[in-house]
């Protein structure tokens, strides 16, 4: 990264400099080689943008946003990403955020991130976000990569199971999938079972990428050509998989601390949201769910496909109190098959109210990561959002796919 | 001298005039300028930490944003150290602009709440108005103690 130019992006924020977060967002994209910059915006037009926007905020820093959004639109300020944010639990500001991230997507093509922070939010909360940010704006020909060309690899160490797979002229030939336990060791062994699957040495591995959690200390060990974070990864992954590289589609990724909503024009992610507050809305309350019913998780989709949500009363999206609410409907005398379809239900609710509300949800709806395994997990979300969700074959591999799929561009090189 | 806390708190218009009438303005500009040209700049440009956001506890509660709470912790402490205030309502943005809207309802709240003397008057919409305007403010700050004619 070094040897690239800075990438620049747009600071549309309603004052995240008076709520002592500045420093960390100055943190964040120093880490990632790029620069905030403040929009110019004439002071004259203030009093006027809010008719001129069409929303009318009572907060002239609100305002200021919106002059800031326009002044990126118009070109007055050349960027080559937008970072908008502003206050959690601000109504106001989550309105005018909201339709400020719409405004830059329907008028340009600059990749958006939005994030509504607090006093403790830290660079390396905003790290994954920031990092896919500026790799959209600055690796637009790796991300067009259709096709993979060659013997690469690509492992993806998550917080919950590590992945790896190799493949040859597009084609998985190999793959492994382990528990992590300690990064390094289980990315050894993951990788090592892919190998062998493949039946190919490491030496012959002409790229190599790596991404999730585990990252940067898997690839720095395995000497990776290619180390990247999972948002622009499963993206890449995800309509590769699904066939859907060109035109619109919508990708959902619930892994096992966090999940992603990505919106997707042409294999390439415009507006993306990333979870990870709470983990009621991931696959960890899924593991959690199958131990309390004494079923292995790779049963608890079947389980769910035969239940009815409706029948279990679920007063908590949180971990620790939705289990507890699980526990007392089958203390009640509730079916294994009614808690395991409250539970897939809850996670996908969670995604639908927290996070679709954030990306516009354009189909085809590609459902990826292990908890896309689990049957009732799509199923509910059909039935939630009305549309067909596609879960491509491979789907938990798909950190690893989208890996092996962009390292195979430096085999070119 | 009284200090007069006011109202756009960033108004250079208003603190002017205080200053005119021998008290001492109580303006963000003078509170910013203390904290960027404090040496060690943690979170720049403003160099307001995540102390502030935590101070600003002493005026809203956490569960208000943190945003209006960082200018709280710089806000709120002009508003405990007033003696009069001027709150100016509907101004435009070149009069003096504070951010948030939701800082300038608790900011106009808690001076009102102070008990102190206290002067509210609409922006002047033409020059009549304009001209009351300046009176209207030249003679509460001469109600004052110790203020003084205009220097």
């Amino acid at each position: 990264m070094k040897n690239e130019s800075a990438v620049k992006v747009a600071l549309v924020s309603c004052g995240s400099e008076y709520a002592g977060v500045h420093g960390e967002l100055e943190e964040v994209a120093r880490s990632v080689d790029a620069k905030l910059i403040f929009p110019e915006v004439d002071i004259n037009i203030l009093d006027d943008i809010g008719r001129d926007f069409g929303l009318e905020a009572a907060s002239p820093d609100l305002r200021l946003m919106m002059a800031r959004a326009k002044s990126v639109v118009e070109g007055i300020t050349n960027v080559d990403g937008v970072f908008i944010t502003s206050c959690f639990r601000c109504a106001e500001a989550a309105i005018v955020r909201n339709e400020v991230r719409r405004y830059i997507h329907k008028h340009s093509d600059i990749p958006v991130i939005s994030y509504s922070f607090t006093e403790r939010t830290t660079a390396a909360t905003l790290m994954t976000r920031m990092e896919a940010l500026t790799t959209i704006a600055r690796r637009r020909h790796l991300l067009a990569r259709e096709h993979q060309n060659g013997l690469t690899a690509g492992i993806d160490s998550g917080s919950t199971t590590t992945k790896a797979v190799v493949m040859r002229d597009d084609k998985i030939i190999g793959s492994g999938w382990v528990p992590t336990i300690k990064v390094i060791d289980s990315a050894t062994e993951a990788y090592n079972k892919a190998l062998e699957d493949a039946g190919v040495k490491a030496e012959d591995i002409q790229a190599l990428g790596t991404t999730g959690y585990g990252r940067f200390l898997v690839g720095e060990h395995f000497n990776a050509q290619l180390i990247q974070e999972e948002i622009t990864v499963n993206s890449k992954g995800a309509v590769y998989l699904a066939d859907a590289q060109q035109g619109a589609a919508t990708v959902i990724d619930i892994g096992g601390m966090d999940n992603k909503a990505i919106s997707i024009q042409d294999g390439i992610p415009g507006m993306f949201t990333m979870g990870g507050i709470c983990a009621g809305a991931s696959g960890r309350f899924l593991d959690m769910t199958s131990k309390r019913l004494g079923v292995d998780i790779t049963e608890l989709g079947a389980l769910a496909v035969k239940g009815m949500q409706d029948k279990v009363d679920m007063n908590s999206y949180c971990i620790v109190f939705g289990i507890q609410s699980l526990v007392n409907s089958l203390a009640k005398g509730s079916t294994q098959e009614d808690v395991a379809a409250a539970a897939c239900h809850s996670v996908v609710e969670q995604i639908f109210e927290q996070q679709l509300q954030e990306v516009d949800v354009k189909e085809p709806l590609i459902l990826v990561g292990g908890s896309s395994l689990i049957e009732g997990v799509p199923k509910a979300l059909s039935e939630l959002l009305n549309i067909k969700v596609i879960v491509p074959p491979n789907s938990h591999l798909i950190g690893a796919v989208g890996s092996a799929l962009l390292a195979s561009g430096y085999v070119e090189e | 001298m009284a200090k007069v806390i006011i109202y756009p708190t960033n108004s250079l218009i208003l603190s002017d005039l205080v200053e005119r009438f021998g008290h001492k303005p109580l303006a963000m500009m003078e509170k910013i300028k203390e904290k960027v040209a404090t040496v060690g700049v943690d979170s720049p440009p403003l160099n307001i930490t995540a102390e502030e956001p935590k101070n600003g506890l002493k005026y809203a509660a956490v569960e208000v944003p943190a945003g209006v709470r960082g200018r709280m912790a710089i806000v709120g402490p002009m508003v405990d150290d007033a003696e009069a205030g001027i709150i100016v309502s509907e101004s435009p943005m070149a009069f003096g602009c504070m951010g948030c809207a939701r800082t300038n309802e608790l900011t106009k709240f808690l001076i009102r709440d102070r008990g102190i003397p206290l002067l509210e008057l609409d922006f002047p919409k033409d020059d009549d108005e304009g001209q009351e305007f300046v009176y209207k403010i030249a003679d509460f700050l001469k109600s004052l103690p110790d203020g003084e004619a205009e220097a």
